[in-house]
C-alpha cells in the first residue's frame, strides 16, 4: 500500500521531543527495539513525520533509511498527522460481507474524503482497517477508540453528527 | 465465602458493546445494597456468543443473560441477586424453556462444542493468577519440570497428534523435536499471535480469557526444547489481549513462575512481548521473526528452517495461540486422551470463529470430523432473515470456499484440503445468496495485493495481475480466454511464490472458480451479476404495472436518469444510471428493480 506522505509542516513541542528522548534511551540498546519506539513515537505525535524518523533514527543509531523503511513496511505507522476526529472503517471479511464497503463510501461521500485522508480542517479523517476482532459485532467502525457495532448505512450520518461541533 | 458470582464477559466484542459500563454499574448497585461481601463481580474472558454481548453469567444459578444493557442492571441486582428472582425477560431465549431455565451447555451452541484450547474462557478472571491455579494451572509445568525428561515431554506431545492450528498443520511434537536437536548457547520460543485473517478471533480470545495458559505452554516447549527465552508476537490492534497478558507475566513472574530456577527445578525462563504494527504477512513464520528483530517484516527462504536459524539466527520453535493453548491439558491428561477426540490423522479439537451471514457469530470449539452442516445449522443457528446459505469461506486470504454441496464433509485437515479448501487459522465466514463469489474473491486479492511484501516478484506482480483480471470481470469487460489465463496466473503464483502468503494467494480465486464458476460465466457471457453485488452489471429498471408515477424517485435521482410524467409510468435512462440505488431506496412501491 503507497503512503501519503504530509507536506503540512511539523508543529512538535519540547515536551514531546523529551518525551520521545526518554524512551529511545531506554531501548538504544537493543536494536530490535526499533519498532517499539516508532509505535512509542506515533503514540507522542500521532504520527511519523521526517522530523521525529530523524530523531528516532539519531538516537538508536540507526540509519535513516531503515527507520523510514519499516514506517512504510507496516500499515499501523501513519506518516501524515490524523484528524482531531480519527473514523476507522473495517474491512474485515466479517464486516465486508456484511456491507462495510458501501458504509465507508458513504462516509466517505459526506466527509468528502477518501479513505486514508485527512479533511483540510484537520477536524477528521478517514480509514479503513483490516479486521478489529468485533466479527461478532460486524460491520463496525471505531471513531477514536470507541466501537460502534452493527451499523447501518442510515446510522452514519448520526454518528457524524455527534462529533461535529 | 460468595453466595453469588456475576460473570460478565470482557472480551473485544462484548466490551465493544459496552461490557465495562455494566460492571461498573453492578458493582454500584451491589455496593447501594450492601451485597458487596456475598456477591463477587468477575470480568472474565470471552464466552463465545459475541453475537448476543453484552453477555452476563449469575451462578450458581447459571443464569445467562443476554444483551444487557447499563439499564437492566438494577432490576438484575434488585430482582436476582436481591430476591432470588431470576429476570426471565433478559434471558438468552434458548435458555428459557416453558417452566423452568435451561443451563448454557445444553443450548444448541454450546451442546456441541467441546472446549480445551477454550476450557477457561469466560470461567475465570484473566487478570488473576490464583484463577488460573485454581483450575490446576501451571500444574502441568510443574509435571514436567519434576517428572519428565525433556524428551519425554516431547513425546508425549507427538503421541497425542497435536497439528499446528495456525493453518500450515504441522505436527506440533515434530517441530520441536528438530529444535531440540539442535546444539546452541541460546535458542528460543515464540508465541504467534499475530492472527491477521480477517474474520478470526480465537487467538484474541484465548489472550484475552486466558493468558496464563500461554504462558504456562510456552515454559513447558522451552524446557522440551532447551530454550529459556521466548517472544510473544501480538498484533497490537488487540490492546485487551496486550494489557492482559503483561499483566499475566508480570504475576507469574512474582510467583515465581517465569524467571530462573523454576520450582526449583533448575530450568530458567522468560517471556517478552512484542507488539505487531499491522502487516499480514508479519503471520509467515520467518517473517514474524525478522519483524520482532526490528526490522521489515519479510520473509527469508527456507532452508535453513527456524529450528536451526530462527529468532537472532538461533534455533527457535514457533507455534500458534491455539497450539500452545492445548498443550497443558495435553501433559495432564495425557496423550491418549487428547488424541482419542477428532478423526483419523487431526487429533483434539478445533476453534472456529463464526462470523458473516449466521445468526450466532461468535466463538466455537468443537472436536475435528464435525461437518459443517451442524456448526451452521445447529450450532450456529441458520442463516438469518430467511436466505439461503451459499458458501463458507475457510483460511481467510489463504483458503478457499465450502459450498452446499459438501456442507456434510468432517471438517479436518485432509478432508478441507481434499477439496482444495485449508483449515487456515479458524476464520469460518458464512456467506448467503446476496453475496457473488467473484466479489469476494476480488475482496481477498485487494487484500493479498495490499499486504504482499514485494519481496518476490511472483507475489508482488502476479497478485497484481490477478486483481486487474477480477476486475475486468466484475466490469463485465472479459472473455472466456481470460478465464483460462485466471487460472494459469493462479497456479503460477502459488508455484514460484517465495512465502506462505503468496503460495496460498490464488487460493481464493481457485477455490470459487471451481465451486462457482457459473457465477464467472453469467459474469463474462451474460454481463450479469447473479447476486447483483458487482455495480458495473447491476441494471435498474421499473417494472411498468407497479409504478404509480409519483416523481419520488426522479426527484431523488442524482444523476437525472429517470424520466416521466406525473401519474405516468416512469423510467431509468440505463446510459445516465450511477448504479447507486437511490430509487430503489425511494420508491414505496416497490417498482424499481435490480438485475
Amino acid at each position: 500500500m503507497l503512503k501519503k506522505i504530509s507536506t503540512i509542516p511539523f508543529r512538535g513541542t519540547p515536551e514531546q521531543a523529551q518525551r520521545l528522548q526518554a524512551v529511545i534511551e531506554a531501548c538504544k540498546d537493543d536494536k530490535s527495539q526499533l519498532m517499539h519506539v516508532m509505535q512509542e513515537a506515533q503514540e507522542i505525535y500521532g504520527y511519523l513525520p521526517y522530523e521525529v524518523q530523524v530523531m528516532i533514527a539519531e538516537g538508536m543509531d540507526i540509519p535513516l533509511e531503515k527507520v523510514y523503511g519499516v514506517s512504510t513496511f507496516y500499515a499501523q505507522f501513519s506518516l501524515s498527522p490524523k484528524g482531531e476526529t480519527n473514523i476507522s472503517v473495517c474491512l474485515g471479511t466479517a464486516c465486508y460481507v456484511k456491507g462495510s464497503q458501501q458504509i465507508l463510501d458513504k462516509l466517505s461521500e459526506l466527509l468528502g474524503i477518501g479513505a486514508g485522508e485527512c479533511t483540510p480542517d484537520g477536524a477528521f479523517s478517514l480509514e479503513a482497517c483490516r479486521c478489529i476482532g468485533a466479527c461478532g459485532l460486524a460491520p463496525v467502525l471505531t471513531v477514536n477508540d470507541e466501537v460502534y457495532g452493527k451499523i447501518t448505512e442510515d446510522d452514519v450520518a448520526g454518528i457524524l453528527a455527534k462529533y461535529r461541533s | 465465602m460468595y453466595r453469588s458470582h456475576v460473570l460478565v464477559c470482557g472480551g473485544t466484542g462484548c466490551t465493544s458493546s459496552n461490557s465495562p459500563a455494566i460492571i461498573e454499574a453492578l458493582e454500584k448497585e451491589i455496593a447501594d445494597r450492601g451485597l458487596q461481601e456475598e456477591i463477587k463481580v468477575v470480568r472474565t474472558g470471552c464466552f463465545g456468543l459475541c453475537a448476543l454481548g453484552p453477555i452476563m453469567i449469575v451462578y450458581p444459578e447459571g443464569c445467562f443473560y443476554s444483551q444487557v444493557k447499563v439499564s437492566d442492571v438494577p432490576e438484575i441486582v434488585e430482582e436476582h441477586l436481591l430476591k432470588g428472582r431470576i429476570v426471565k425477560r433478559l434471558l438468552y431465549d434458548e435458555t428459557v424453556t416453558m417452566d423452568d431455565v435451561k443451563s448454557l451447555q445444553e443450548t444448541d451452541f454450546y451442546k456441541k462444542q467441546h472446549r480445551v484450547a477454550l476450557r477457561n474462557c469466560g470461567v475465570i478472571d484473566p487478570e488473576n493468577i490464583e484463577e488460573y491455579i485454581a483450575y490446576d494451572g501451571y500444574m502441568a509445568l510443574a509435571k514436567c519440570l519434576k517428572e519428565y525428561t525433556p524428551q519425554e515431554v516431547i513425546q508425549i506431545v507427538s503421541d497425542s497428534g497435536l497439528r499446528g492450528r495456525g493453518g500450515g498443520g504441522f505436527p506440533t511434537g515434530k517441530k520441536w523435536s528438530f529444535t531440540a536437536a539442535n546444539e546452541a548457547d541460546q535458542k528460543y520460543v515464540v508465541c504467534n499471535a499475530d492472527e491477521g485473517d480477517p474474520g478470526a478471533f480465537m487467538d484474541r480470545s484465548v489472550l484475552e480469557g486466558d493468558p496464563h495458559c500461554i504462558i504456562e505452554a510456552m515454559a513447558i516447549c522451552g524446557y522440551a526444547t532447551g530454550a529459556s527465552e521466548g517472544y510473544v508476537y501480538v498484533r497490537a490492534e488487540y490492546p485487551i489481549a496486550v494489557k492482559r497478558l503483561q499483566i499475566a507475566i508480570k504475576q507469574a513472574r512474582e510467583y515465581g513462575l517465569l524467571g530462573k530456577n523454576i520450582f526449583d527445578s533448575g530450568f530458567d525462563f522468560d517471556l517478552h512481548v512484542r507488539l505487531g504494527a499491522g502487516a499480514f504477512v508479519c503471520g509467515e513464520e520467518t517473517a514474524l521473526m525478522t519483524s520482532i528483530e526490528g526490522n521489515r517484516g519479510e520473509p527469508r527462504p527456507r532452508p535453513p528452517y527456524p529450528a536451526v536459524k530462527g529468532l537472532f539466527g538461533k534455533p527457535t520453535t514457533e507455534n500458534n495461540v491455539e497450539t500452545f493453548a492445548n498443550i497443558p491439558q495435553i501433559i495432564l491428561n495425557g496423550a491418549d486422551w487428547f488424541a482419542s477426540m477428532g478423526t483419523e490423522r487431526s487429533k483434539g479439537t478445533k476453534v472456529f470463529a463464526l462470523g458473516g451471514k449466521i445468526r450466532n457469530t461468535g466463538l466455537v470449539e468443537i472436536p475435528m470430523g464435525t461437518t459443517l452442516r451442524e456448526i451452521i445449522e445447529e450450532i450456529g443457528g441458520g442463516i438469518p432473515n430467511g436466505k439461503k446459505f451459499k458458501a463458507a469461506q475457510t483460511g481467510g486470504p489463504s483458503g478457499g470456499c465450502i459450498p452446499a454441496s459438501l456442507m456434510d464433509t468432517p471438517i479436518d485437515y485432509d478432508n478441507l484440503t481434499a477439496i482444495g479448501c485449508m483449515m487456515g487459522s479458524g476464520g469460518l465466514i458464512v456467506m448467503d445468496e446476496d453475496n457473488c463469489m467473484v466479489d469476494i474473491a476480488k475482496f481477498f486479492l485487494n487484500f493479498t495485493v495490499d499486504e504482499s511484501c514485494g519481496k518476490c516478484t511472483p507475489c508482488r506482480v502476479g497478485t497484481k495481475r490477478l486483481l486487474e483480471m477480477l476486475d475486468k470481470i466484475t466490469a463485465g469487460k472479459a472473455t472466456m480466454e481470460d478465464l483460462d489465463k485466471l487460472e494459469d496466473l493462479c497456479n503460477y503464483i502459488k508455484a514460484n511464490s517465495l512465502c506462505g502468503l503468496g503460495q496460498t494467494a490464488p487460493n481464493p480465486v481457485l477455490a470459487t472458480l471451481k465451486f462457482f464458476r457459473e457465477e464467472y460465466v453469467a459474469h463474462i457471457q451474460d454481463r450479469h451479476c447473479p447476486a447483483g453485488v458487482c455495480k458495473a452489471l447491476t441494471v435498474y429498471s421499473i417494472d411498468a404495472d407497479k409504478c404509480r408515477g409519483c416523481t419520488a424517485c426522479a426527484r431523488k435521482c442524482p444523476a437525472d436518469a429517470i424520466s416521466g410524467k406525473v401519474k405516468e409510468v416512469h423510467t431509468i435512462d440505463t446510459d445516465k444510471c450511477i448504479k447507486c440505488g437511490v430509487c430503489m431506496e425511494t420508491c414505496k412501491f416497490g417498482a424499481v428493480t435490480k438485475r
